[in-house]
């Protein structure tokens, strides 16, 4: 009953968003605060009932309703219960209820908050949030109905995929999507003021709220997706150039670019154009992805079942909603008002450079994923594009954006002292040297290059924390004055100090992690050991565990160091799970201060003298830690500067304080 | 300087101009240079005859794996045998396989071919699926008529298949 009910909460939502875009539109066109305001009230019940059909699916997740086909294939009755609730977005359907849910939640977001923006702005961005919601809608009501029924229901569901059964993979969706579908409230709004022709900054002062909200949600997203991969799937890897991890990757690109040119427009009414552009852009990237992970047109090795009718469908939708923005931009960009002017050497300079080469790589990006495709099309060959290929390309782009990156803070609006910036960043640069230096003479192997790595990190960080000593004037004048600053100091500033310090903490532990790691791998018997760079590797004992829906074989591994003395006992597991006749390996982590040492159970095979013996793998990842903790500090500095007064704020509400 | 153009307007797009193509050809250079190097062909084990594969070059070998090929030394070398309908190729790799490596299972090997014809994995990709079957791999093999139909005829309502290789 209440699957039915969720069933048609689903329907009845898609006809509530024809009517928020109809609505929207009419009122928008008319200025009728009426019909825009009714446009708004169906905004906000279209969530909602998109919501009561999402909580009908989870209801049927928890109970174990296997008479709906989408449980009947995700979820069994022995799963425990986070992953019976993550099972609602586990799968195509599921996820793309999600993708609706937080669709239709950001233009009910729109209706209620939207009080500052003018009210055209506002009814033809909501229309068009609704025109998207329409699309997605009627694409999971007609093609991926996720409530739908079995007529002959099986006794026990088929489970989903154990090595999805993991917290940091059940909360990575929601959080990508939230991420993802934000981006459709700048595509919206950037619609709608190219339909009105007017982009100004205060325009800008709307976008770059969503966008930060956005972006830090995608960021969070990207990083629990890295750190599901690297502790759960026992590969030692935290990236791996994958199409279905460019997919996210491309957008958080673009938004990172958008991030900053919404502040030029915002600050200075420049760049209006491109930043409309570049909102575009996020959300046909974001559409791409979508497309991607679910159509099966390229190989990746983490993907949705491949169904080739519904690609075609999703492209389809892509290229209606992509184009129809990209036309309009087309039309109206050439009208739009130049903005303010600046010199070569300016923080506006230093933001342009910026989105050169974000957006650069995000092409490069998109060429490496969609090359296959390509290839294939021209010369029927097979091709795939990993890893060098992006190493090649991608990293020196980056390393020429963070080479300038902290004098951009540092610059004047408008016209900056190149020579004043070099005078306080030195420091900076110096520090960075050193320490580079001291990498490259004390850590063994020696490698340059990675050394080198290490100095961009350093500069990247001591950068950041030359901009907020500048700001508090740390250190030439008495320290409660500085710290009457720093109260002072606007959200905003902390937020682009951590985010950029987030930044050079992750390219420090890419780095050093990537260079430095070391690698075993050796067939054990019991009490055998091995050698793992200074540490001793001895298995002590494998025994059997029952867990709530697998059997594992637990092995305990005892780490030593040089003197003999015991770090940790590790405890991988090899786990079984008989729904679906899947093996799954559990890694076990030990903790080292930045480090860690990673050990993976692999099968039992005969060893010398018949004896079993059990394949264990190692590693040990130097600094690791700082590749997840560097993209949280970034998402941190995004929310602090989402709290920003100036940005939650609207316009009006400033020019109301002014008059006042 | 008359190469300057007087116009503001003209000026600033000139400036932009110059901070763009240097970005850009720097892109397209690398990007040129990578797609010829860095990018690894697919074969089947036929292909791969046919093609003559020079030994050293970094390629991927996709087939279903031969049924009681698969020997496993003790210091953890592996050799297994990767099929297709018309030919077979040696492979031998050092290292945990993955959780879902089987006989009868289509998979993917990266690596390179050494002077006698036997693949040298440096990885071993299965996904973590049951129904799976490599995109390439299916292709190759419904080519040669092999194709039986598992993998892709997964039931519409087919789970999600997350993966990453071990290496």
């Amino acid at each position: 009953m209440i699957v039915e009910l969720g069933a048609f909460a689903l329907i009845l939502s898609l006809m509530l968003s024809v009517a928020q875009t109809g609505l929207s539109a009419v009122g928008g066109a008319r200025r009728s605060p009426v019909l825009a305001g009714a446009g708004r009230g169906a905004a906000v019940a279209t969530f909602l009932a998109v919501l009561v059909a999402f909580a009908a699916l989870i209801h049927a997740f928890v109970g174990s309703d296997f008479s709906v086909a989408n449980v009947a294939a995700n979820s069994h009755t022995a799963k425990p219960l986070l992953y019976k609730v993550a099972g609602a977005w586990g799968s195509h359907e599921g996820s793309m209820l999600l993708w609706c849910l937080v669709l239709t939640g950001y233009g009910a977001a729109m209706a209620f908050f939207g009080d500052s923006l003018p009210p055209r702005l506002r009814a033809y961005a909501i229309a068009i949030q609704g025109a998207l919601g329409v699309l997605f809608l009627a694409y999971t009501v007609f093609a991926s109905n996720p409530l739908e029924r079995l007529l002959d229901p099986p006794i026990e569901g088929r489970s989903l995929n154990p090595l999805l059964q993991d917290p940091a993979l059940a909360f990575h969706p929601p959080f990508l999507y939230a991420g993802y579908v934000g981006f459709s409230v700048v595509y919206s709004l950037s619609l709608a003021a190219l339909i009105e022709g007017r982009i100004d900054a205060a325009w800008a002062r709307w976008v770059r709220p969503w966008t930060l909200a956005a972006w830090s949600l995608l960021t969070v997203g990207i990083t629990l997706g890295a750190f599901w991969a690297y502790y759960e799937l026992g590969w030692g890897g935290w990236w791996f150039w994958d199409p279905v991890e460019n997919a996210s990757f491309m957008p958080w690109l673009i938004g990172a670019a958008l991030l900053h040119s919404a502040i030029v427009t915002e600050k200075r009414g420049a760049l209006p154009g491109w930043t409309a552009f570049l909102a575009l852009a996020a959300f046909t990237f974001s559409m791409l992805g979508a497309f991607l992970v679910r159509s099966g047109v390229l190989t990746s090795v983490h993907a949705f079942a491949v169904d080739p009718t519904r690609g075609v469908l999703l492209l389809i939708m892509m290229g209606v909603a992509a184009g129809a923005g990209f036309l309009l931009f087309g039309v109206r960009a050439p009208s739009l008002n130049r903005g303010g002017q600046f010199r070569p050497i300016s923080r506006e300079s230093a933001i342009v450079l910026n989105n050169i080469l974000l957006s650069t790589a995000a092409a490069v990006v998109l060429l490496g994923t969609l090359y296959p495709l390509i290839r294939e099309a021209m010369d029927g060959e097979a091709v795939s594009v990993g890893a060098p290929f992006f190493n090649l390309t991608f990293v020196p782009l980056m390393v020429l954006a963070f080479a300038v990156l902290p004098a951009g803070p540092l610059l004047a609006w408008k016209r900056g002292d190149a020579g004043a910036v070099a005078r306080r960043l030195w420091i900076a640069l110096a520090a960075a040297a050193v320490l580079g230096l001291v990498a490259y003479g004390v850590v063994q192997p020696r490698k340059a290059l990675a050394s080198a790595g290490l100095v961009i990190g350093f500069w990247l960080v001591g950068g950041a924390l030359v901009e907020i000593a500048e700001r508090l004037k740390l250190f030439r004048v008495p320290a409660g004055e500085s710290a009457r600053r720093a109260r002072g100091l606007p959200r905003g500033a902390w937020g682009t100090t951590l985010a950029h310090a987030g930044l050079g903490i992750f390219v420090l532990g890419a780095s050093f992690e990537t260079a430095w790691r070391v690698e075993a791998a050796q067939a054990l018997s019991l009490n055998g050991s091995q050698p793992l760079g200074a540490y001793t590797l001895t298995l002590t004992d494998v025994g059997t565990v029952e867990g709530p829906n697998y059997l594992a074989e637990r092995g305990r591994v005892r780490v030593t160091d040089r003197s003999g003395a015991v770090v940790c006992r590790a405890e991988p597991e090899r786990r079984f799970y008989p729904t679906g006749s899947q093996t799954t390996s559990e890694v076990a982590i030990c903790l080292r201060g930045l480090d860690d040492i990673y050990v993976v159970l692999g099968e039992r095979r005969a060893g010398e003298g018949g004896k079993p013996a059990w394949l264990v793998r190692a590693y040990v990842n130097p600094w690791v830690r700082l590749i997840f903790l560097g993209p949280l500090i970034m998402a941190i500095g995004g929310v602090i500067s989402l709290s920003d007064r100036r940005v939650r704020l609207g316009v009006g509400k400033r020019a109301g304080e002014a008059v006042s | 300087m008359s190469f300057w153009p007087q116009s503001r307007k003209a000026r600033r797009r000139l400036t932009i101009l110059l901070a763009v193509a240097p970005v850009l050809a720097l892109a397209v250079g690398l990007a040129m240079y990578g797609l010829r190097d860095s990018i690894s062909l697919f074969y089947t084990p036929a292909q791969a005859q046919e093609a003559k594969v020079a030994p050293g070059r970094k390629v991927q070998l996709g087939g279903l794996v031969q049924h009681g090929s698969v020997v496993k030394h003790p210091g953890g070398d592996v050799e297994f045998v990767v099929a297709d309908q018309k030919a077979a190729a040696k492979v031998t790799y050092h290292g945990d396989l993955p959780d879902l490596f089987r006989e009868g299972q289509g998979i993917v090997a990266e690596g390179t071919f050494d002077a006698n014809g036997t693949f040298v994995a440096k990885q071993v990709l299965a996904k973590h699926d049951e129904r799976y079957m490599p995109r390439d791999v299916a292709k190759a093999l419904k080519k040669q008529g092999e194709w039986r139909g598992e993998g892709a005829g997964a039931p519409n309502y087919g789970a999600p298949a997350y993966g990453k290789p071990t290496t």
